[in-house]
């Protein structure tokens, strides 16, 4: 699919829009959490994340020329320009999956920015550098409901597997190498797969502890084709998101405060 | 005689006037942890004069940190009628270490128990209660009134407090 935007852009585009979405997911808990402790922490956790699109989102539009500001990125943007993983587009049910979502999400994030912290892209670097230490905190979070409802009754340890099943996939293709080589050749982005290894290394405690399994995925791609949600085919979900998102800007253009 | 705040090339007057605006800056309070300063939070990096402007340089705590708009403006107010040019850097990542001693007896004053030393999550320090002293305290939120600190309760006075995230 062409793009009016350039592989280095749509490599941020995708860290940015993987951030956007969780926290937009996220924030849709507000008043809803299964205690006021968890409310706070699941508003932050997005907050965090949302703190993190902007910062990326203000950076991808810095690489454009004109260059575009960070509203006009998360609010005028087509959706099939967004690069957003798909699992991060799928509504929320049980409390449970969502922590599996984060636990899962964070675990790879945080191998993510570990890498750019460190990348050729100075301002990326600096992101990255920020990120990593706010995720490590999500990671841990997410551990801790992760082990003590997988490690729990015997409802709460069946939720936690049932959580944890529906969002293996999705995490697996977190690892789809989806980014144009000489991006990555450039030290500008990471090897999607080069993360796989160290994220599931550390899961894999974190699981056993929480007697919780994952079930073995293969992944089906068929030659030539590119990975949805990176290639800009997302599902309907994101459509609804998108609507959510932008419902106050477009009942009051130009509106600011 | 050459302050060490202010570059050789900038007259008497100027450097006054700088020195009085880099003394009302720094002295801004942080909108969410207002016994702090910015200085004391580790947020303001530098005032430095660029070609005759008063260059403001900031960072934020967390990067969804929803006060830093708030900072701006409030340096800006502070700097009156001096103008100044407020800059965000990111790198070097803030961290709790950065609080200043001053800032750290202001928070625990305050009834939130200063942060220890940054590090990996899993090889934290015990947290001393702001108002009875005791480290017998446990953690009942790692996420409280602001992305920067947690909730604890004291179990030796039972008194529920804030504490400052390491970070």
């Amino acid at each position: 699919m062409s793009s009016r935007f350039d592989a280095r852009s749509r490599s941020v585009l995708g860290l940015a829009d993987d951030a956007l979405i969780a926290s937009h997911r996220l924030s849709e808990w507000v008043a809803r959490a299964p205690e006021l402790e968890e409310d706070i922490a699941l508003a932050n956790v997005a907050l965090d994340l949302l703190g993190q699109a902007r910062l990326l989102l203000a950076h991808a539009g810095q690489m454009q020329v004109p260059a575009l500001n960070e509203d006009q990125l998360a609010y005028e943007r087509p959706i099939e320009e967004f690069r957003n993983a798909v699992m991060l587009e799928r509504p929320n049910g049980d409390f449970a999956a969502t922590m599996a979502r984060m636990l899962l999400f964070s675990a790879y994030q945080y191998q993510l920015y570990s890498g750019l912290s460190g990348c050729a892209d100075p301002q990326l670097a600096a992101i990255a550098g920020k990120a990593v230490k706010e995720v490590e905190y999500h990671r841990d979070h997410a551990a801790g409901w992760v082990v003590r409802l997988g490690d729990g009754t015997e409802e709460s340890h069946q939720r936690m597997q049932a959580g944890l099943d529906a969002e293996w996939s999705g995490f697996t293709r977190l690892f789809v190498d989806w980014i144009r080589d000489d991006v990555i050749a450039a030290g500008e982005a990471i090897f999607p797969p080069w993360l796989r290894e160290p994220v599931v290394h550390w899961l894999e405690p974190v699981l056993e502890r929480a007697t919780l399994e994952h079930p073995e995925v293969t992944l089906i791609r068929e030659p030539g084709t590119r990975e949805p949600g990176r290639n800009g085919a997302h599902t309907d979900d994101l459509i609804d998101i998108l609507a959510r998102m932008r419902e106050v800007r477009a009942a009051h253009p130009g509106a600011s405060w | 005689m050459v302050s060490p705040v202010v570059s050789p090339e900038v007259s008497p007057e100027v450097g006054a006037v700088l020195a009085d605006v880099r003394q009302r800056i720094a002295a801004v309070p942080d909108p969410e942890l207002p016994m702090l300063s910015i200085a004391d939070l580790g947020i303001l990096r530098r005032i430095e004069e660029v070609d005759g402007t008063i260059e403001v340089v900031i960072t934020p705590t967390y990067a969804g940190c929803p006060a830093m708009e708030a900072i701006r403006a409030d340096i800006e107010a502070a700097a009156e009628p001096a103008r100044v040019l407020v800059r965000t850097v990111l790198a070097p990542p803030w961290s709790s270490d950065d609080i200043t001693e001053a800032g750290r007896a202001a928070l625990a004053e305050h009834g939130i128990a200063p942060p220890g030393p940054a590090g990996p999550v899993s090889l934290r320090m015990a947290v001393r209660c702001p108002q009875c002293g005791s480290v017998e305290t446990r953690e009942l939120s790692r996420f409280a009134a602001a992305a920067c600190r947690s909730l604890r309760v004291c179990t030796t006075c039972a008194e529920p407090f804030d504490a400052f995230k390491a970070h």
